[in-house]
C-alpha cells in the first residue's frame, strides 16, 4: 500500500467521522486528518535492558520483532497493521483488473472456465482451460504462430497487475524490439491460472510465450506478479519446462528490469530452442 | 460388510468403504477436488450413519489401500496387536465414539485400544465426532515425549520457536528467537525453516542454535526443517543436531513425491540414534496436514481425512518428539475456509493424540483462504482446551519466510494466560530464574529481546 493511497483512506475515514460526530471537540476543522506512515506503526519496547541492542535486532530481519504487549496482547498499532496488510491480500485476491486499464495497453479480454471467484480458488484445473468462447475470439483476433505471445492474467492478485503492468509491459516490448523478435496479438485472461500457456499454446502455436501473472499475496506485498516463460508451450508440459521470473514488485524485482530480463530469456529460448531446466541462462 | 442404509424410507447406496469414508466427512473443498465427497448434506448424514454402525472389523477387512500395494498400509497392518484388536474387533464405530467419551474411559484405557486400531478406524471415529467431542476425547490423552527435555504433560502448552528470516540471515534468526524466548515460547523446540536447502547452511543454522542453547542453559532441543537428506548428510559432516525433521503423507506413493520412503527413514532413524546430539529416547519431529497426497496425485481416492490419519500410523513407527498437522498451510483447494481449518485442525490433534502421537498443530492460513487472524486465535483457544501439545510461534504471527500467517509468540502466551496452562516444566523453571515468568504469568521484563544480545 503506497502512503497516498493510505492518506486517501485516513483522510475518507475522517470524513465520515466528522459526518457522524459533527463535534468541535473531536475534531479540528483545519486538521487534515490522521496521516500514517510506515514509521507511524512502529512501536518500540518501553525500557530495553540494551538500549543500543534494539534497533539492530528489529534491523537485522523483516519479522515483527521489539513489538511489546499489552499484558500478553500486542498493542494497538500492531495489531492493527497486521489487519491492514492481511486487507490489502484480502483485496488483491478477491479484486478485479478494471477493463479501461486494460485498454491503456489494448489489451482485449477472454475467460477461462473458471465461473466466478469461489470456483477458481477451489478448482485450479479450471484454470487452466479457456472457454470456447474465449477459443474462438484468440483465433479470430490474433496473429497465428507469431514468434513471441504475451498473455497477461489476474491470477491470484488482479493489484499485481494493476500495480506493475505500467512498468513491466513496456520494458518488455522495448526488449522484444531490441532483439528483433515479432510480437503476436497480445490478450488478458480473466481466471488463469500458469497452465492456461498450454492451452493457450496449443490454439495459437507460438514460438515462445510469456505469461505475466498475479501471484498469490503475501504481507510483505500484495501485488506481486510472475513471469511464466515457455518455448512452444504445448498440453502436457511439465513445470520443470518452464522458466519463472517472480516476486516482481517496486519492492522485490523492480517492474522495468524484470521486463527486459523476460525479453533477455525469450531470446535465449529461441536460439536454444528449449526452456525450463534445460536452458541455459 | 454393509454398503447402503434406508433412513425414512430412502435408500442411499455406497460403493465401498472408501466411498463411505469420504462421504462421511464434513465438507472439504479437497474431497471435492477429488471429485470424491458426498453430493448434498444428506448423502454426507446417511455415509455418517452407515459408517456409525459399521464394526471395526469390517474396516480391518476392507482395506482402502491394500497392504500389497502400500508400505505404509503394510506398517500400519503389522502395528496392531493381536488380543487387543480381537477384544474391540466387534465394536461398532458408534462405541468406539462412545467408549473414547464415556467418564469411565481414561488415559490408560485409551493407551490399551490404541493398541487395537488402525490409523482407519481412528479416522472412522472423528468423522461421526462433532467438535466438542474431538476436544473432549482428546483432552483425556496425555502423551509426554523427551528429546532432550520432556513435553507434552497435562495443563502446560509449549511453543516451537520459528524464527524464519527470507535470507536465511543468521542475526536475524537469532533476533526472532530472542524475542521468541522472551515471551517464553521456545519450549518445544527452536525450529527454524531453511531457505536454502544445502548441508552447510543447515549445519550453521544448526551450530547458531546449539550455541544459543549453551550460551543462557535453554531446556530445549534444536531442529532445521530441510529436507532428511540434507540433515543427515549435514549430520554428517558434524552438525549438532537434537532432532531429525521430515514431512509425511500417508501413502507410499505421496511419500515418494517428497522424495522418502520407509527405508530412508529407517536409515535416517539409525544416524539419528547414532550420531545426534540429544539421549532421547524421541528424536523426530514430522509435519503432516490434510491434502497433501491429492497435491501429487497420490492419494487413491481414499479422502484426505483418513489419509491424514495414516501420517500418524507411519510416525508412530519412529517414536517422535513432536509431530504437527500444518493445517491451513496448503491452500483453499483442500481447505476452502476457517470452517474447514478448524474442522481439520481438531480432527488431525484427535486422530494424532489418539495414535498415541505428541501432537502439535500450526494453527494456520494462506491469504487466499477465506480466514483471518481471529479464526486462527479461535482454533487456537480450542486446541488449547483439548490439551494439544504445542503451537507454533512466529513474530506477530507473520512468518516472512513462508509467506503465510500462524500464531504469535502473544498468541502462546494469552492462550496458557486464559486457560491457566504453563510452559513445559523445565523451561517454566528456566524462565522463572531468567526473572520474565512468575506464579504462571509474565512479569514485567517479559517481550523484551534485548535481554539475550
Amino acid at each position: 500500500m503506497k502512503e497516498k493511497q493510505i492518506e486517501l483512506i485516513v483522510q475518507k475515514v475522517m470524513e465520515q467521522l466528522q459526518a457522524k460526530f459533527p463535534s468541535e471537540n473531536r475534531v479540528d476543522p483545519v486538521d487534515k486528518g490522521l496521516i500514517f506512515t510506515e514509521r507511524d506503526w512502529e512501536t518500540s519496547i518501553p525500557k530495553p535492558a540494551f538500549q543500543e541492542g534494539a534497533a539492530d535486532l528489529t534491523a537485522s530481519t523483516p519479522a515483527r520483532i521489539g513489538v511489546w504487549r499489552t499484558g500478553t496482547r500486542p498493542l494497538t498499532k500492531t495489531m492493527l497493521k497486521l489487519q491492514f496488510d492481511h486487507a490489502a491480500a484480502i483485496d488483491a485476491v478477491g479484486g478485479e483488473v478494471l477493463e479501461n486499464y486494460l485498454q491503456e495497453f489494448e489489451l482485449f479480454t477472454v475467460e477461462t472456465c473458471y465461473e466466478n471467484k469461489e470456483v477458481y480458488l477451489k478448482r485450479p484445473d479450471k484454470g487452466r482451460v479457456l472457454t470456447d468462447a474465449a477459443v474462438q475470439t484468440i483465433k479470430e483476433r490474433c496473429q497465428h504462430r507469431p514468434q513471441a505471445q504475451i498473455v497477461v492474467s489476474d491470477g491470484l492478485s488482479a493489484s499485481a497487475v494493476e500495480t506493475n503492468l505500467k512498468d513491466v509491459y513496456p520494458a518488455l516490448l522495448d526488449s522484444l524490439k531490441l532483439s528483433n523478435l515479432t510480437c503476436g496479438t497480445p490478450f488478458f485472461v480473466k481466471g488463469g491460472r500458469v497452465a492456461c500457456m498450454d492451452h493457450i499454446g496449443e490454439i495459437l502455436e507460438p514460438e515462445v510465450l510469456v505469461l505475466l501473472i498475479g501471484e498469490r499475496p503475501g504481507l510483505v506485498s500484495a501485488s506481486s506478479m510472475s513471469a511464466y516463460m515457455c518455448y512452444r508451450p504445448r498440453k502436457g508440459i511439465v513445470e520443470s519446462d518452464r522458466n519463472v521470473i517472480s516476486n516482481i514488485h517496486p519492492l522485490g524485482t523492480p517492474p522495468v528490469e524484470a521486463g527486459a530480463h523476460i525479453g533477455t530469456v525469450l531470446q535465449k529460448m529461441l536460439e536454444q530452442k528449449t526452456s525450463g531446466v534445460k536452458l541455459e541462462l | 460388510m454393509k454398503s447402503s442404509i434406508t433412513l425414512l424410507n430412502k435408500t442411499y447406496q455406497f460403493r465401498d468403504l472408501k466411498d463411505i469414508l469420504a462421504k462421511a466427512n464434513e465438507e472439504k473443498s479437497g474431497d471435492q477436488l477429488a471429485g470424491i465427497a458426498a453430493n448434498d448434506a444428506q448423502e454426507r448424514l446417511a455415509a455418517r450413519h452407515l459408517l456409525s454402525e459399521l464394526t471395526l472389523s469390517d474396516i480391518r477387512n476392507n482395506p482402502v489401500l491394500p497392504p500389497e500395494e502400500d508400505e505404509v498400509s503394510r506398517l500400519i497392518e503389522e502395528s496392531i496387536n493381536e488380543k487387543i484388536y480381537q477384544s474391540i474387533a466387534n465394536w461398532t464405530v458408534s462405541e468406539l465414539r462412545e467408549t473414547l467419551l464415556s467418564d469411565n474411559t481414561t488415559n490408560i484405557e485409551i493407551s490399551r485400544i490404541r493398541r487395537g486400531l488402525t490409523s482407519e478406524m481412528a479416522a472412522a471415529a472423528a468423522k461421526i465426532m462433532s467438535n466438542l467431542d474431538l476436544i473432549q476425547a482428546a483432552s483425556k490423552i496425555e502423551v509426554v515425549t523427551q528429546c532432550n527435555y520432556p513435553i507434552g504433560h497435562k495443563g502446560t502448552l509449549a511453543g516451537r520457536a520459528q524464527p524464519n528470516h527470507p535470507t536465511d540471515s543468521i542475526q536475524g534468526i537469532k533476533a526472532s528467537l530472542y524475542e521468541a524466548l522472551s515471551y517464553g515460547i521456545g519450549d518445544a523446540v527452536i525450529g527454524i525453516n531453511p531457505v536454502i536447502d544445502t548441508a552447510e547452511s543447515v549445519k550453521q543454522i544448526l551450530q547458531m542454535t546449539r550455541e544459543e542453547i549453551d550460551r543462557f542453559q535453554i531446556p530445549t532441543q534444536n531442529c532445521v526443517l530441510a529436507h532428511v537428506t540434507t540433515q543427515m548428510r549435514a549430520i554428517k559432516n558434524g552438525a549438532p543436531s537434537d532432532l531429525l525433521f521430515q514431512s509425511l503423507t500417508g501413502t507410499e506413493a505421496g511419500n515418494k513425491a517428497f522424495g522418502i520412503s520407509i527405508d530412508l527413514l529407517n536409515e535416517a532413524n539409525e544416524l539419528i540414534q547414532k550420531e545426534g546430539t540429544s539421549h532421547g529416547p524421541n528424536l523426530w519431529y514430522f509435519e503432516t496436514g490434510q491434502g497433501s497426497e491429492l497435491s501429487s496425485d497420490a492419494h487413491h481416492d481414499i479422502d484426505q481425512v483418513t489419509l491424514e490419519s495414516r501420517c500418524y500410523g507411519l510416525a508412530k513407527k519412529y517414536k517422535p518428539f513432536i509431530v504437527n498437522t500444518v493445517v491451513g498451510f496448503i491452500g483453499p483447494e483442500y481447505l476452502y475456509n476457517s470452517k474447514q481449518v478448524i474442522r481439520a485442525g481438531l480432527e488431525d490433534h484427535f486422530m494424532g493424540k489418539l495414535q498415541g502421537i505428541p501432537m502439535g498443530v500450526d494453527v494456520c492460513y494462506t491469504n487466499h483462504m477465506k480466514a483471518d487472524q481471529n479464526d486462527m486465535e479461535n482454533l487456537a483457544i480450542l486446541l488449547g482446551s483439548a490439551g494439544v501439545n504445542f503451537l507454533i510461534g512466529v513474530p506477530m504471527a507473520d512468518d516472512c519466510m513462508l509467506n503465510y500467517q500462524s500464531t504469535s509468540f502473544h498468541d502462546i502466551a494469552s492462550v496458557r494466560s486464559v486457560l491457566g496452562l504453563r510452559p513445559a516444566p523445565y523451561f517454566e523453571k528456566w524462565l522463572e530464574k531468567l526473572g520474565i515468568f512468575e506464579n504462571g504469568r509474565l512479569t514485567e521484563r517479559a517481550g523484551d529481546p534485548t535481554i539475550f544480545i
